[in-house]
């Protein structure tokens, strides 16, 4: 996956638990929490849903990585073994 | 048409999920009502035949009026969708904001055939009377099911002409049902408040370890932990548990936790998760899961408005450090949590980093007082000592 595509589905599994919201409009290094008021509940079915859809391990101590696009990207990326250009 | 809180005063039939000559089984979901707070499934209480339905979709009527007739086996025909006068159904018993006078509306002469006849107030009977209202038809919401005064007013109030809204949830419309909820309690309930500070370690330390052994479909939030520990502390505290009507106070012999969730954009509703004393902590995240999806989607169902027996709300990481809580009526003790937070506190005579939460309690002082309050705050702060047993 490309780190355009990786960054595609961190937008649109954040766009499913919060709908009424648009997390393509956030800054990269924003906190998705505040940005999008995404609760402990939301964080949770965005993990559920990129580990289920990527495949990757993610243990509850790296959820703090996922808080902004640029980070989850990042930390997605390194875990499917993408060379991420910077 | 069932009152799925203190503060629903009409409801919008949307559809009907079962058609005349269907058998129906106590807890059926028979159709779907529009309130303030999205679209709520209705359940019904009766198992039998549905006889007949008496509202059709679109129409806006008040709380009491009857939907539908459904036969029981070896019984006249009872009215659906509302509570049986012997099962606690305490959010019928509160009586709402009295409508203002108006002329009596063809609704309230709908006669139906509910099984005994039931005992009607005097007060009811007089306004009753005044209005041109039959009140021996009406659903009675007081003592034994008898008729009140509340009850004649609400089957007085003319149906408002008003076509059907769009299912889901309408911020503005709940807004209003949380004004008037708010108000209430503020008006009539004497709350006292109580607040603790409780070292979280073992909980969180616990709860860090049962989940990263876990795959992320099967975590544990923190919320559930907090929830179990609550029912279990009540146990010990009936006095918390359970809802004031007009003739006192009414403790419940099941724990059902109203878990306050928090609508993007505004709004808050608290559905019942039911029997959560009862329940695994998995079985009650599964169970939070599912209510915070519908929640947010707008689609409840009817019981999960009117049986909450106390109200436990969480702020979440990023909350503040505590809150107090607005009861909300009839219950009667709401808990709240604050956000974790690591703060110095002192173990074993020394100064120490701890993650400590604020645990408070509101309660009615009609009901209890502080000092048992203050017994509950420990309670709780006791079970979060041993998350293992929770």
């Amino acid at each position: 996956m490309t780190e355009d595509e990786i960054r595609r589905v961190v937008i649109e599994e954040l766009s499913n638990v919060a709908p009424e919201t648009d997390p393509a409009s956030i800054a990269p290094d924003e906190d998705v929490r505040e940005a999008l008021d995404i609760d402990s509940m939301d964080v949770l079915n965005y993990v559920i849903a990129l580990h289920t859809r990527l495949h990757v391990d993610i243990p509850e101590i790296d959820y703090p990585k996922l808080l902004t696009i640029a980070g989850a990207t990042a930390y997605l990326g390194h875990k499917l073994g993408s060379a991420i250009a910077q | 048409m069932p009152s799925l809180g203190a503060d629903m005063e009409t409801g919008t039939l949307v559809e009907w999920l079962k058609n005349p000559g269907e058998p129906v089984h106590r807890g059926d979901v028979i159709a779907v009502v529009e309130t303030q707070k999205g679209a709520i499934e209705i359940e019904v209480f009766e198992t039998g035949v549905l006889d007949r339905v008496l509202l059709t979709p679109g129409v806006k009527v008040p709380v009491g009026t009857p939907m539908a007739l459904i036969s029981t086996p070896g019984g006249p025909p009872a009215t659906a969708a509302a509570p049986p006068p012997a099962a606690p159904a305490p959010a019928l018993v509160q009586p709402l904001r009295p409508s203002p006078p108006v002329a009596p509306a063809p609704i309230a002469r709908v006669g139906v055939a509910a099984g005994p006849r039931p005992h009607v107030s005097p007060a009811a009977r007089k306004l009753a009377e005044a209005r041109g209202v039959s009140a021996a038809a009406l659903t009675g919401t007081g003592p034994g099911g008898a008729v009140v005064r509340a009850d004649v007013e609400r089957a007085a109030a003319p149906p408002p002409a008003e076509g059907p809204k769009r299912a889901g949830l309408d911020l503005g419309e709940m807004r209003k049902a949380i004004a008037a909820a708010m108000a209430r309690s503020k008006r009539e309930i004497p709350h006292y408040y109580l607040s603790q500070p409780v070292d979280m370690s073992a909980t969180l330390d616990w709860l860090k370890a049962v989940n990263a052994a876990r795959q992320p479909p099967e975590r544990l939030l923190l919320a559930v932990v907090l929830l179990k520990a609550v029912a279990l502390a009540l146990e010990d505290f009936p006095e918390f548990n359970g809802f004031y009507r007009d003739d006192g106070f009414h403790p419940s012999e099941t724990i059902h936790p109203g878990t306050a969730i928090a609508i993007r954009g505004g709004g808050l509703v608290a559905p019942a998760i039911h029997d959560a004393d009862e329940k695994t902590l998995d079985e009650l995240m599964a169970a939070l899961h599912d209510l915070v999806a519908r929640t947010r989607a707008g689609r409840l169902r009817s019981s999960e408005l009117f049986d909450p027996t106390i109200t436990v709300t969480s702020l979440g990481e990023r909350g503040a450090e505590s809150v107090l809580g607005v009861i909300y009526p009839p219950q009667v003790a709401i808990v709240g949590f604050g956000a974790p937070a690591l703060r110095p506190w002192v173990a074993g005579g020394r100064i120490e980093a701890r993650p400590l939460m604020t645990v408070t309690l509101a309660g009615d002082h009609r009901v209890s007082d502080g000092h048992r309050g203050a017994l509950f705050l420990l309670e709780i702060e006791r079970r979060l000592q041993h998350p293992e047993d929770l």
